[in-house]
This record gives structure tokens, sequence and C-alpha cells, in this order.
């Protein structure tokens, strides 16, 4: 009984192909990923097999890095990878989620637009230049106060022991976490403005004051999302080059001090590749590159795991 | 459009890569033969000394260009023969940090026992003895080093290695070794960098370099016995002075010779014997001509040291026996 006026509101035969059609656009784009991953992957592999038929898995815990000798190892490369991007997160993940939460929960609403571009801004600056003002302002300035600081009231410490050169396992850390506070604190804030409103009106409700709704009503309920958050950014962290080569000062060495220098694995790649000249040197600086995506996808895994573990019925916007 | 057209047309290009030390003057090179000859285009790309032997070697360049010369090994696996020219030298220095920015003199067996962490202070009698007339401070030596492989590591190395035993035995020469001590610096700016912002640090880079940010340099003992500051002068004295083989794959390293510096090392173009495109080898060789004839003055005003006219005559009748 529908007259022709109405046609254009029930799908006409044939009107689902678009639909159809951005389906198969959209599992191709996911695709693309999934096999983007694998080549990476299968060209990581080819190109370090004579690497790893020469080292075997002995490779991964080797600690020795001898282009002349053509000895070479991966372990000192995943440890200072490892650790500066912890050391990144523990620095960078209560600062990102403190000022994501002073910008949804706290500040006054006219400040807050100013906050979020100066943070973003701050995603923009390249990495090099990070690296730079990382050697010339940020070094000069740990090694004269921070380190010395440091030093001074927990040198009884193995992590703080030994001398201090500014560039450093902890500056790599510093820089990195710098470079992935904008990535934390803007998905951060995007969770916490997901937290329903009901949330923090029942906690009120049951008289809690100010800190107890951030901690109980907040913070809680988006624990999952936050973790998500600190899992992007230690993603970013494990990879970072540039900034990291600059001030980490590139030693293959497994050291307790954080002010030891140290190396990541992303940072002998890009030093070493252009001038490797022998193939099992070559092969060996492919495999490391394996190597470092095994452990981003090792941590990644790990992560998800954590996640399911972890109780709370907030968003998951992110993983 | 139009435009484009009828200058690809008309030009032929020949691609190379490799070596960055050389990058400068190469570039400037093409730049000026642009002038000689409108009708060839040489397009030259820095990717470091291993891409250029690697692209060399699988034919898709032209020609190729490095900081070192290529190990037997890579060379057996050319095609067919492979030929190093040398084409300009140049120096590496070493600098420090010292307040007051005295003029310190250093002999080859003393700096390598500061990279390999025998010496640790900067008051050491090693050092001292050679430096009568400076106040040396009771400081830490902080060792910085090239993180990045780099011809001029190679250089740096090559001489520690032949001057003395111990490097030689316990780290060896290459583009990148395996450091006993000290922080490593990404590429002269990182090196000068880190040196600049440590007290009682040292450092080595480029001669080039070093010259213009006007470093503190310190005179080498070159194997003579005389304390030798960096210049061109000194480094085109080593390398006239040098022992060159017939396959041009030498070391300039502690050259004799009395006004020599001992730390200074050349660049090389690495070309086939036989060019497999008749009008390119043509032009490559004709351009080649020029270069060590015109393209050496343009050396000094860009801090290279140009090859000695011993040197430069070898090169020469190398270039003009390119078959093609």
């Amino acid at each position: 009984m529908s007259t022709a006026s109405t046609t254009h509101v029930v799908p006409a035969p044939g009107s689902r192909s678009p639909d159809i059609a951005f389906k198969w656009v959209a599992a191709f784009a996911a695709a693309m990923i999934v096999i983007l991953i694998v080549f990476v992957g299968l060209e990581l592999y080819w190109g370090s097999r004579l690497a790893i038929a020469k080292f075997g898995v002995g490779f991964l815990w080797s600690t020795e890095w001898d282009p002349v000798q053509e000895k070479f190892g991966a372990l000192p490369f995943i440890f200072g990878t490892l650790l500066s991007s912890l050391l990144a997160l523990l620095i960078a993940v209560p600062l990102g989620v403190a000022t994501a939460l002073f910008l949804t929960e706290l500040a006054p609403l006219r400040i807050r637009q100013p906050i979020v571009m100066a943070i973003e801004m701050l995603a923009a600056v390249p990495s090099v230049i990070f690296g730079l003002w990382g050697i010339f302002v940020l070094i000069p300035w740990l090694r004269d106060h921070l380190f010395v600081w440091l030093k001074h009231w927990l040198g009884f410490l193995p992590l703080f022991k030994g001398p201090i050169y500014g560039t450093s396992m902890l500056a790599a850390g510093i820089i990195v976490a710098i470079m992935i506070l904008p990535i934390i604190t803007s998905i951060s804030r995007e969770i916490l403005r997901s937290v329903p409103n009901l949330q923090r009106e029942a906690a009120y409700a049951l008289g809690a004051t100010r800190w107890e709704v951030l901690r109980i009503a907040v913070l809680s309920y988006a624990r999952r999302g936050l973790f998500g958050a600190a899992v992007l950014g230690l993603g970013r962290a494990l990879g970072e080059t540039m900034a990291v080569t600059m001030v980490i000062g590139n030693r293959p060495e497994i050291a307790a001090s954080l002010f030891a220098p140290g190396y990541t694995l992303a940072s002998v790649v890009a030093n070493e590749f252009a001038e490797a000249t022998t193939d099992i040197y070559f092969n060996s600086l492919f495999e490391l590159g394996l190597v470092l995506l095994v452990v981003a996808i090792l941590v990644n895994a790990a992560a998800q795991v954590m996640l399911k573990s972890m109780t709370g019925s907030g968003p998951i916007k992110v993983v | 459009m139009a435009l484009s057209a009828t200058v690809s047309h008309a030009q032929m290009l020949i691609n190379g890569a490799g070596a960055t030390f050389p990058q400068v003057i190469y570039t400037k090179w093409f730049d000026e033969y642009q002038k000689v000859d409108p009708s060839v285009r040489f397009n030259y790309q820095g990717i470091g000394s291993g891409g250029g032997q690697k692209q060399i070697l699988a034919e898709t360049v032209d020609f190729g260009a490095s900081d070192g010369p290529m190990s037997d090994e890579n060379l057996a696996k050319a095609p067919r023969a492979l030929w190093h020219i040398p084409t300009v030298a140049g120096a590496v220095v070493v600098s420090y940090n010292l307040e007051g920015d005295p003029q310190v003199r250093l002999d080859g067996p003393t700096l390598a026992g500061i990279f390999l962490g025998t010496i640790t202070k900067w008051n050491d009698p090693a050092i001292a003895g050679q430096n009568p007339d400076v106040k040396l401070p009771d400081e830490d030596i902080v060792v910085v080093h090239r993180s990045d492989g780099s011809g001029t590591s190679f250089i740096f190395t090559d001489y520690l290695s032949s001057v003395s035993p111990d490097w030689k035995a316990k780290v060896g020469k290459g583009v990148s070794v395996s450091w006993p001590v000290g922080l490593g610096g990404k590429g002269n700016a990182g090196v000068a960098g880190q040196v600049k912002q440590t007290p009682g640090a040292i450092g080595y880079v480029e001669l080039a370099y070093a010259h213009q940010n006007k470093l503190p340099v310190a005179e080498m003992k070159n194997s003579s016995g005389i304390y030798m500051s960096p210049t061109l002068d000194s480094v085109t004295a080593a390398l006239a002075a040098a022992t060159i083989p017939d396959d041009f794959r030498f070391s300039m390293v502690n050259s004799p010779g009395a006004t020599a510096y001992p730390i200074a090392g050349t660049t090389w173009l690495l070309v086939y014997a036989e060019q497999k495109d008749h009008a390119k080898g043509e032009k490559l060789v004709q351009f080649l001509r020029w270069a060590y004839s015109d393209g050496e003055k343009l050396a000094p005003s860009l801090d290279y040291a140009p090859l000695p006219d011993n040197v430069l005559k070898r090169a020469l009748d190398r270039v003009n026996s390119i078959k093609y």
C-alpha cells in the first residue's frame, strides 16, 4: 500500500551494494595492516637469516657487540630498550593521568582548551628536535642539578651510583617520557571524559569527598582505559629512535646505575645500518630489527593478558 | 612540463651513491661540471659507505663511493673488476674540553691509552710529560666516540691500531668497533656536542667540522716525532708520503714524512674497470678527468685536502684506463 513518495525510505532492490562495498573496503584496510606486519616480519627474518644460522638463540643473551670480530648479541640492546621504556612509563603515566584528571575534573573551563593545545603541540615537535634540546639543554641541567641531587640523597641505591656523564639511561627515559606524554594525556583525557556523570553523582551522594570521588568513582572506573593509554605510550617508547640515540650514550652495556650510558635496539640499527659492509654484520642488524618487532608484540600481548585479568567495568576505548 | 621534457631529453643521468664524508665536495663537483658539460647530470646520494658498496656490487648505480677500502670478501662479490680510485683526503682531529682551551699535544700510544681506558686522568704522567707548559687538571677524562658507523671512526681506529699493539689486539679497526670505554655521540655534531657539554671530555671529529666550528684540536705526534696540527697541507703531506699499492686500497695513517699529520685518510670512488654502457662510461671518464684537474682545486675551499701530485697522476692513469 505504500505510495511512490515513500520509496526512498524503503531500500530499493540493490541499494545494499554500497554497504557491501564499504564492508569489503573496510575489511581490506584491516587485512592490510595484518598483512603488512606479516610481511615486515618475513622480510626481517629473511634479512637476518645468516645471523640466525650463525648465532642461533644465543644471539638473544650474548652481551657482545663487536663488528670487528663479527661477534654479535642483542641482550644489552633488549635491556636498554625495555629499561628506557619502563622509565619513560614510570614518569609519563602518573604525569599524564594527573594532567588528564586536572583537565577533566578540576581545571576551570576556560584554561582547559589552552592546556590541551599545549600538550598537542608537544606531540608535533619532531624527534630530532627533542634530541638536540636534550643534548644542549636537558643533559647539562640533569648533570649539574637533578643527577647530583639524586646521587646525594639516593646514592646508596645501586640505581644512582657511579660517575655522572649526563648522557645516560635515565636521560633517555626522561626524553621518551616527554615524548609519550601527549598521547598518554590525550587518551587518558578521553577515557576520563567518557566516565558517566552518574558515577560521580552516586559517589557524592554517598558523602564522598572530591578526592574520594576521583579515586573511587572516576579512576577505578576508568582504570582499564587508562592502562590502555599506558600501553599505547609504551608502544611508542619502544620504537623511539632519534632522540634516544642522542641522549642515551650509545654504549652496549648492562649497568645497574641509571646514570650509566645504555643503548637501545632502535638506536643501534639507526646508527650502524648505513655503514654495515659485511654480510653477517648487516644480517645481525636486521635480526635486531626482528627482535624489536618480537619484543613489541610480546609486550603488547602481555599487556592484553594483564588487561583481561583487570577488574573494572569502565570503557576500554583504546585496547 | 615542456621545459622538464626538453631537459630530460637532452641530459644523461649518471647515478652514484655511498660515502657521506665527501658528499659536500662531490655535490660541488657535479654542480660545477654541469657548466662544463650540460649534457650530463650526476645524482649522488650520501647513503653511507656500506650502502655505496652494496649498490655498486648490485650495479644499481653507475659508481659507488666509500670512506673505507672494500674488504677482500666484498670485492670478490663484484661481477667483474671493480676499482678503487681515491678522490680527496681528510683528517680526523682530536678535540677536548679543558678549562681555558690550552693547546694539548698527544702521541699515538697516549691517545690509544685514553681510548682504551688505561689513562683516565688529565694529569696522568703520560699526558703531562708531553705538555710541560700546560697546567692539566686532576680531572677524569670522559671519552666520546662516534656511535654511528662512519669513515671517521675507521680512520681513527686504523690509526690507533697502527700505533698501539694493545688497541689492535683488543679492539681493531672498523667503521664501528666495540669501544672499551666512553660515550657514543651521533655524527660529528653529536660527538662535538658532547665534548663541548662535558668538562674533561675528549673526542674525535672530522677536520672540516672542527675547522668550521672552531673546536680546540690536539697536535699529534707523527712518525718522525714531530707534533703536527691538522691542516690541509699536513694531510696532503701525509698522503704524498704514504705507501700506495696498485689497487689503491691503502691506509695513510701514521704516514712517514716530517710534515705529515698522522690521523688522515682518503675516500674512494668505486667504478667498474669495464663500463657496460658505452655512452655513460665515456661521460663518467670525462667527468673524472675534469675532477682530477679542475675539481681538485675546489677541495681546499671546502676543507678537503687535495691529492698530492704523485697520487693525482696515478689516479688519473687509472681513470684513463677505464674501458667503455
